[in-house]
C-alpha cells in the first residue's frame, strides 16, 4: 500500500509539471521571473533592517553601523519600553477578551438551545458588515460615558468586539466538529457542563484557539486608526501611533534612522509569530476564506 | 418553545415535569454561556450603531457634547463641503486602481506558486511576509524608502541606468497615488494570492487532464477552467478589496497626509478631519453613516450579482 501510494503521488506530480510547464519554457524564465518578484517583495524588509543600523543624515547613528538609532528610541518622550508595553498589554488583553467571549459563546451556540439563539448569532456575524472606521466616532462618546476614555482597557474591548464575528464563528464550527459521545460519557459520570467544557471541549479545539488568538494579537498589535481616534497622545499610545507622532513632531530634519528602527521593533514580533505559526495562519486563513 | 415541549408526549422513564425543568435549565445554561458575547455585542456594537445615527442628526461639538437635534444640517454641511466630492472621487479612483492591481497581482502570484516546483515554499513565504506586517508600520517603512534623504530607490535606478532624473514620489497627485498604491500592492498581494491559491488547489486535477487530452493550450485551460472555477474566490477577493479600499486611511494619513494640495484625501480621512480638526462630531457621524450605507449597498450588489451568476450557470 505504501509503495502504491508513493507511485500515485509521484505520478500526479509529474502530470502537474507537464501540465503547467510545456517543455522548452521549463526552467530559466520561470526562475528569473519568480526570483525577481521575490526580491522585490523581500527588499523593503531587508532595507528597513539595514537602514535602522546604519548612519544616515539626521540620525542618532553618527558613523558606521550600530544600535544608535535604537538607543535614541529608548530616550524619546516616554521611551520605547513604555510604548512597547502599551502595545503588548493591548494585544494580550484583546486576545484574552476575544478568547473568553468566543469560547463560551461558541460552546453555547454549538451545544445548547436557547431563545433568540439564531438572532444572537446573526447579529454577532453582522459586525463584519460594519467596519471599524465608521464606528469610531460613536465609540469615542460611548467610552467617555463608560469612563473608559484614554484607557488601554476600553481600547482592547473595542478591538475584541471587532474580532468576535470571526472568533465566534470559528469556535462554533470547531466545537460542532467535536464528537458528542465523550461528553455523554462524562455526563453519565456526573460531570457538569463547565467540566465538560474545560476537560473535553477546550483540549479538542486547541488549533482553532491558536488561530483566533494569533489573529486577535496581530490585529490589535497592528491597528492604527482605532488608537489614533480613541486614545490620541496621552502616554498610552501603542507603537505605531507613537512613531507616527514622533515623525510629525520632528521639526525640520526627520530622523529616518530611528523611524526605521521603530518599524523593525513593530514588525519583528509579527514576522516571528507569522514564521513560527505559518502553517496555522495559512490553515486558519483558508477555513476562514472558504467559509467566509 | 415551552408550550411545544409540554404538548409533546413524555418519553418513557422520565416524568414530563422533570424533562421540562431539565430543558429549562439547559436553556438557562446556554444563555449564561452566551452572555459575555451578548453583552459585548449590545454595548460595543448595537449601542454605537444607534448612537452614530443619533449623532449624525445632532449638533455635537467635540467638546461640549450633545446640543440637540439639527437634522439635516450635518448632512448639508457634509455635501456642501469643498472637500466632500473630491474625497468621494479620489476614494473611488483609488478603489478601482487598487482592486485591479491587487487582483491581477494576486492571481499572477498564485499561478507563479502553482507552477513553483521546488521553490514553492520559499516563494509563498516571500510573498506572504509583508502581509504579516501592520499597514501602519509598512507605511512608515515606505515613508523612509521613498524619502529623498535616505531612500535607496533613486540611487538603485541610477546605478542600473534606468532613470536619469530622480523620481519625486509625492510631488504630483498622480505620483502620490501611484506611490501609495505600490505600497498597498506590496503589503496585500500575498493575502489575495493565498485566497486564490486555495481556490486553485481545490480545482479537481481531472479537469486539467481532460483539457490537455482535448488539446487545450495553457491559455485555454486558464480561461475556460481556472477562471470559471475560481469565481467564488475571485468574488471574495473583490468584496474584501473594494471594502478595504473604500475604507483607506492609514496609508494616506502616514504617507501623503492628504497632499499635495488635498488631492489624496479619502472619506475616512475626511471623517477624521471633521472630528478633530473642525471638532464637529455631528458631521463626522453623518459621513460615517453615508460611508456605512455605501458599503452595505456595494456588498449587497456584489452578493446578489454573484448569486445571479451562479444560478444562471
Amino acid at each position: 500500500m505504501d509503495v502504491s501510494m508513493k507511485r500515485s503521488l509521484s505520478g500526479s506530480k509529474a502530470a502537474n509539471l507537464r501540465q503547467l510547464l510545456p517543455s522548452g519554457l521549463r526552467n530559466v524564465p520561470f526562475y528569473v521571473l519568480s526570483g525577481t518578484v521575490a526580491v522585490i517583495f523581500l527588499f523593503p524588509l531587508a532595507w528597513a533592517a539595514f537602514a535602522s543600523v546604519s548612519s544616515t543624515p539626521g540620525s542618532a547613528q553618527t558613523s558606521g553601523f550600530g544600535l544608535g538609532n535604537y538607543q535614541a528610541l529608548f530616550n524619546w518622550q516616554d521611551g520605547l519600553p513604555t510604548y512597547f508595553l502599551n502595545s503588548t498589554i493591548l494585544a494580550c488583553s484583546t486576545v484574552v477578551f476575544t478568547l473568553t467571549a468566543s469560547l463560551l459563546g461558541g460552546y453555547a451556540f454549538a451545544r445548547f438551545d436557547f431563545p433568540f439563539k439564531n438572532v444572537f448569532f446573526m447579529v454577532t456575524l453582522g459586525i463584519l458588515m460594519v467596519p471599524v472606521a465608521t464606528m469610531l466616532i460613536p465609540l469615542l462618546i460611548l467610552l467617555k460615558t463608560l469612563g473608559l476614555q484614554d484607557s488601554l482597557l476600553g481600547l482592547s474591548l473595542v478591538m475584541s468586539m471587532f474580532q468576535l464575528p470571526f472568533a465566534t464563528f470559528m469556535m462554533r464550527v470547531s466545537m460542532e466538529g467535536v464528537p458528542a459521545d465523550l461528553e455523554e460519557a462524562a455526563q453519565v459520570d456526573g460531570c457538569g457542563t463547565f467540566g465538560i467544557f474545560r476537560r473535553i471541549i477546550l483540549p479538542a479545539v486547541r488549533p482553532g484557539m491558536i488561530t483566533v488568538a494569533l489573529f486577535a494579537f496581530l490585529a490589535a498589535w497592528n491597528d492604527f486608526i482605532t488608537p489614533l481616534i480613541l486614545i490620541g497622545s496621552s502616554g498610552k499610545e501603542p507603537l505605531a501611533l507613537a512613531f507616527t507622532v514622533m515623525r510629525e513632531q520632528s521639526i525640520g530634519i526627520i530622523n529616518y534612522g530611528s523611524l526605521e528602527a521603530g518599524v523593525v521593533v513593530m514588525a519583528l514580533p509579527c514576522l516571528i509569530l507569522f514564521y513560527a505559526l505559518q502553517g496555522q495562519y495559512v490553515r486558519g486563513f483558508m477555513s476562514g476564506a472558504i467559509k467566509g | 418553545m415551552a408550550t411545544a415541549s409540554l404538548s409533546r408526549p413524555a418519553s418513557p422513564g422520565a416524568p414530563p415535569q422533570r424533562r421540562l425543568s431539565r430543558r429549562r435549565s439547559r436553556q438557562l445554561l446556554g444563555l449564561m454561556y452566551v452572555a459575555p458575547t451578548v453583552v459585548f455585542v449590545a454595548v460595543f456594537f448595537i449601542a454605537p450603531l444607534l448612537l452614530v445615527i443619533r449623532m449624525s442628526a445632532s449638533q455635537w461639538p467635540l467638546l461640549g457634547g450633545d446640543k440637540g437635534l439639527n437634522l439635516p444640517t450635518n448632512y448639508q454641511v457634509m455635501a456642501d463641503s469643498s472637500l466632500f466630492w473630491p474625497a468621494v472621487g479620489f476614494t473611488l479612483e483609488y478603489t478601482v486602481l487598487a482592486t485591479v492591481l491587487l487582483l491581477g497581482m494576486g492571481l499572477g502570484l498564485a499561478l507563479l506558486i502553482q507552477s513553483g516546483g521546488r521553490w514553492r515554499g520559499f516563494l509563498r513565504t516571500a510573498f506572504l511576509l509583508p502581509s504579516a506586517m501592520g499597514l501602519a508600520s509598512a507605511s512608515l517603512l515606505f515613508y523612509g524608502l521613498y524619502s529623498n534623504q535616505i531612500g535607496p530607490i533613486n540611487s538603485i535606478l541610477e546605478t542600473m541606468h534606468l532613470s536619469s532624473s530622480p523620481i519625486q514620489f509625492f510631488e504630483t497627485p498622480l505620483n502620490a497615488l501611484l506611490s501609495t498604491t505600490f505600497l498597498i500592492v506590496w503589503r496585500f498581494a500575498g493575502f489575495y494570492m493565498l485566497i486564490l491559491l486555495v481556490g486553485l488547489q481545490s480545482i479537481p486535477h481531472d479537469l486539467y487532464e481532460a483539457a490537455s487530452i482535448d488539446g487545450a493550450n495553457r491559455w485555454q485551460t486558464f480561461r475556460y477552467i481556472s477562471i470559471p472555477l475560481l469565481r467564488r474566490s475571485l468574488a471574495l477577493c473583490f468584496i474584501l478589496c473594494i471594502t478595504g479600499s473604500m475604507l483607506a486611511f492609514d496609508q494616506f494619513y502616514i504617507l501623503t497626509q492628504g497632499g499635495p494640495d488635498n488631492s489624496t484625501i479619502t472619506i475616512v480621512q475626511l471623517i477624521y478631519h471633521y472630528a478633530f480638526q473642525r471638532q464637529n462630531l455631528g458631521t463626522a457621524a453623518a459621513l460615517s453613516v453615508v460611508l456605512l450605507v455605501a458599503l452595505l449597498v456595494v456588498n449587497a450588489v456584489q452578493l446578489v450579482s454573484l448569486r445571479g451568476a451562479e444560478e444562471s450557470k
